[in-house]
């Protein structure tokens, strides 16, 4: 146990932040991610369990299996702030146990714990069985599922129903080191700076979140609204990247939940309560109760697979969750193979008999449970992306939709170029949640672009263009939303308090003023700006030092080659400028201050106070 | 006018916002094990039920207590506890059938004060499960919620 010295949090912050930090620290470069020497670190934001309007989130990293990259989840509930009661922020998990165990911190103590009573089980069951094992249903448990023990490459690690650390795999690096779960308990307490005024000011924080008109859809709705405006627009991947609409997709839009749903659930303290608690009223799993599902769950069980039938979403969802694997990453997998499936490179002997055509239900719930298990052809699409193709061979590669070997969201970027651009350079591989200008698709006033993005907190001059159709003034957004939500993911706040998808929340000026109230540490909006930039190099360097190159930085060619086929004009008949694209790609780089290739050179990194690492410092 | 926290546990949302905010007003901390309102809840049936003082008119707490350190406030209508006269014997918390009297982190007894008029729970609930309202409003707006999803199932036919 080690205090974090108070300079480590000016530069790093804590959460994501810290984290990076730490992994370029304590991770054996070039080491087999599955092996003892990744290691394996799980922690609570600096301001995790303060009235901050969502300081629920907690951060998973290691050398991620998947992609062989930056390993990066995250996720709600209640775990960072339990964890935070209990005195600790950041776990930083080496080695490898000889048998399954699994973590039990209570307030300050640690103790290391048999796991066979849960080893096997699914999620619902092994948070259920601990806490009964330890006789205390305030337990919050971190844990990874049956695929996480079976190295599934995108596994997850969960808490509760549906809070999910997603992509890249940490469950299964969990399973490597034969760790089932982490259990927290904690009654002590957690100073605030200045209690009385951080009341306040999370009141007005909760006011500004909640008044903007997309917070009221997602209280009401969640993430699935989403899904009526993208299928309609022409923004959603169908049939893998064969079209980007799905017709007669009624039976997925968001309002069909009401049949089903019991109730919202919160992530601590957090109003915005963007998920449903349900029960399935009908077929082979009438009667299950869980959380969810998300937007990714409608595209991941829905339109990639050209199901619509909320059923096969509700049932999915439950699997996958219990499993613990990733939504996104699944449902592209499937999605892949049913393509494969459909130009006959996978035939029927290759599936085990499983009819693998678009919109077959049986056969996507079939598939879940035999890669979650490791069965036949379920074991290679268990490999991720990459590592499956190979296998696979006969030009498979080429239908995957990846960057880096992670699978990309279900939208179609083809028609953003800023969104294709935040997905080709995420450190974690093709992702929404590294840096998403989600706000570029509102087409907003010139006037509330500059604000969002100039001086705030640092300057820029070059230009701001509000059509998504455009390439212009792209990368700095793309650059900004990086900054932004490396922020929040060292504050340990949830992004939709953020500016994702609402411009009038909490950025750089409220976290400086969050920090204070709650922590006493003052830190300006630019320092803040600095230490985001500063992790994100981190996260760069990593990835650098385990082999990534320029071309890493790449969509496939699909987003170049294929135009889409459908949708709203300014989403139809539209494919990435392979030269454009460069610009932009060329743009970031020398945005960053990093040099033609993408490296963060000697000079900015001496600037950013990082030349000297791994430094050791904790 | 006498009002009283009415709870509303279809609304919950289990976010625990509550505990938070009644721990930060009360203690100056964050910490759920001192806070006077907690979120019980069933994780695998999806239930939450916010779960806090009662106020009740013939206390349990209040009876069973040696010091007569518990009171009836009657300007806001709670139960209050003289720390004066308590001898921190923990009967009340045994007597209390909900597990309205808890016991803070230093072993004395604490529970629900309505934060003197605006309860922070409440006044944070933005689902508004707990609910701090007029005692003659209570039922009538049981009432019109019944009565809304009556004609929602008459309107069927």
């Amino acid at each position: 146990m080690k205090a974090i010295p108070i300079e480590l949090r000016k530069k790093w912050v804590g959460g994501r932040g810290l984290d990076a930090y730490l992994l370029y620290n304590h991770c054996k470069p070039k080491c087999n991610p599955f092996g003892p020497d990744n290691s394996l670190l799980i922690s609570g934001g600096i301001i995790a369990g303060c009235p901050a309007s969502a300081s629920a989130r907690t951060h998973v990293m290691a050398k991620s299996p998947l992609t062989g990259y930056v390993g990066s989840a995250n996720m709600g509930g209640f775990f960072a702030p339990e964890l935070a009661w209990a005195g600790f922020h950041h776990l930083v998990i080496k080695g490898k146990a000889e048998k399954p165990v699994y973590i039990f911190i209570n307030d300050d103590e640690v103790e290391i714990r048999d796991a066979k009573n849960v080893w096997g089980a699914g999620i619902y069951d092994t948070q259920d069985i601990i806490r009964k094992e330890l006789r205390d249903e305030e337990v919050q448990v971190l844990c990874c599922g049956p695929a996480g023990e079976n190295l599934v490459r995108f596994a997850n690690v969960m808490t509760g129903h549906k809070n999910s650390g997603g992509r890249t795999g940490m469950g299964a690096v969990m399973g490597s080191k034969n760790l089932k779960a982490v259990a927290v308990r904690g009654t002590m307490d957690l100073d605030i700076a200045f209690p009385q005024e951080a009341l306040e000011y999370n009141k007005e924080l909760i006011d500004m979140v909640i008044k903007s008109k997309v917070s009221q859809v997602m209280q009401r709705w969640g993430t699935m609204f989403m899904y009526g405006v993208t299928n309609s627009t022409g923004l959603i991947r169908t049939r893998n990247f064969q079209k980007n609409q799905l017709f007669g997709g009624e039976d997925l839009e968001c309002e069909n939940l009401d049949n089903v749903s019991i109730g919202f659930d919160g992530c601590f303290g957090c109003q915005v309560h963007c998920r449903q608690r349900y029960i399935i009223n009908e077929g082979p799993y009438a009667g299950v109760y869980t959380q969810g599902p998300e937007y990714a769950s409608q595209g991941a069980f829905g339109t990639e697979p050209e199901i619509n039938d909320m059923e096969s979403v509700l049932v999915a969802n439950h699997l996958v969750n219990d499993y613990g694997m990733d939504t996104l990453e699944i449902g592209s997998m499937i999605a892949w193979a049913m393509e494969l499936y459909e130009t006959g490179i996978l035939t029927v002997k290759d599936t085990d008999g499983v009819n693998l055509e678009f919109g077959n239900k049986e056969a996507l719930l079939t598939m879940i449970e035999k890669i979650a298990k490791r069965e036949g052809l379920g074991d290679i699409l268990a490999e991720g992306p990459l590592r499956a193709a190979q296998k696979i061979g006969k030009g498979s590669e080429k239908y995957l939709i990846h960057v880096k070997g992670m699978s990309n969201l279900h939208s179609d970027e083809r028609a953003t170029p800023a969104l294709a651009l935040n997905i080709a350079t995420a450190s974690r591989g093709s992702d929404h949640l590294r840096s998403r200008p989600a706000i570029d698709l509102y087409n907003l006033p010139i006037e509330v672009l500059d604000k969002v993005y100039r001086n705030n907190p640092v300057p820029y001059e070059g230009p701001l263009v509000n059509s998504y159709n455009s390439y212009v003034g792209k990368p700095w957004m793309v650059i900004w939303q990086e900054m932004n939500f490396m922020a929040v993911d060292s504050m340990g706040m949830c992004k939709f308090h953020t500016i994702f998808l609402g411009v009038n929340h909490p950025t750089f000026p409220e976290f400086s003023k969050i920090l204070y109230l709650n922590t006493g540490l003052e830190m300006s909006p630019e320092e803040i700006w600095n230490a985001a930039n500063r992790a994100s190099t981190m996260e760069r360097l990593f990835n650098i030092r385990e082999g990534m190159t320029r071309k890493d930085d790449m969509l496939v060619d699909r987003y170049f080659d294929e135009p889409t086929p459908g949708g709203f004009p300014v989403a139809r008949g539209k494919h990435i400028d392979r030269k454009k694209f460069k610009a932009m790609l060329d743009e970031y780089y020398q945005l960053h201050e990093w040099d033609k290739n993408g490296v963060p050179t000697g000079e900015f990194l001496k600037k950013m106070g990082i030349d000297e690492e791994p430094s050791h410092q904790l | 006018m006498q009002k009283m926290i009415v709870v509303d546990n279809e609304k919950c949302t289990g976010c625990r916002l509550c505990e938070l905010v009644c721990s930060v007003k009360h203690d100056g901390v964050s910490n759920p094990a001192r806070s006077r309102i907690h979120i019980i809840k069933w994780h695998n049936q999806g239930l939450y039920l916010p779960i806090l003082c009662q106020q009740c008119k013939e206390a349990a707490c209040m009876a069973v207590c040696p010091q007569d350190a518990i009171y009836r406030d009657k300007e806001l209508n709670r139960v209050m506890v003289n720390y004066d006269l308590c001898i921190g014997c923990k009967m009340c918390v045994a007597a209390c059938p909900f597990g309205g009297m808890g016991v803070n982190k230093d072993s004395t007894v604490i529970k629900c004060d309505l934060c003197d008029g605006d309860p922070q729970c409440v006044r944070f609930c933005d689902m508004k499960a707990v609910n701090y309202v007029d005692v003659s409003k209570v039922t009538l707006t049981k009432k019109r919620e019944v009565v809304d999803r009556f004609s929602e199932y008459m309107s069927k036919f």
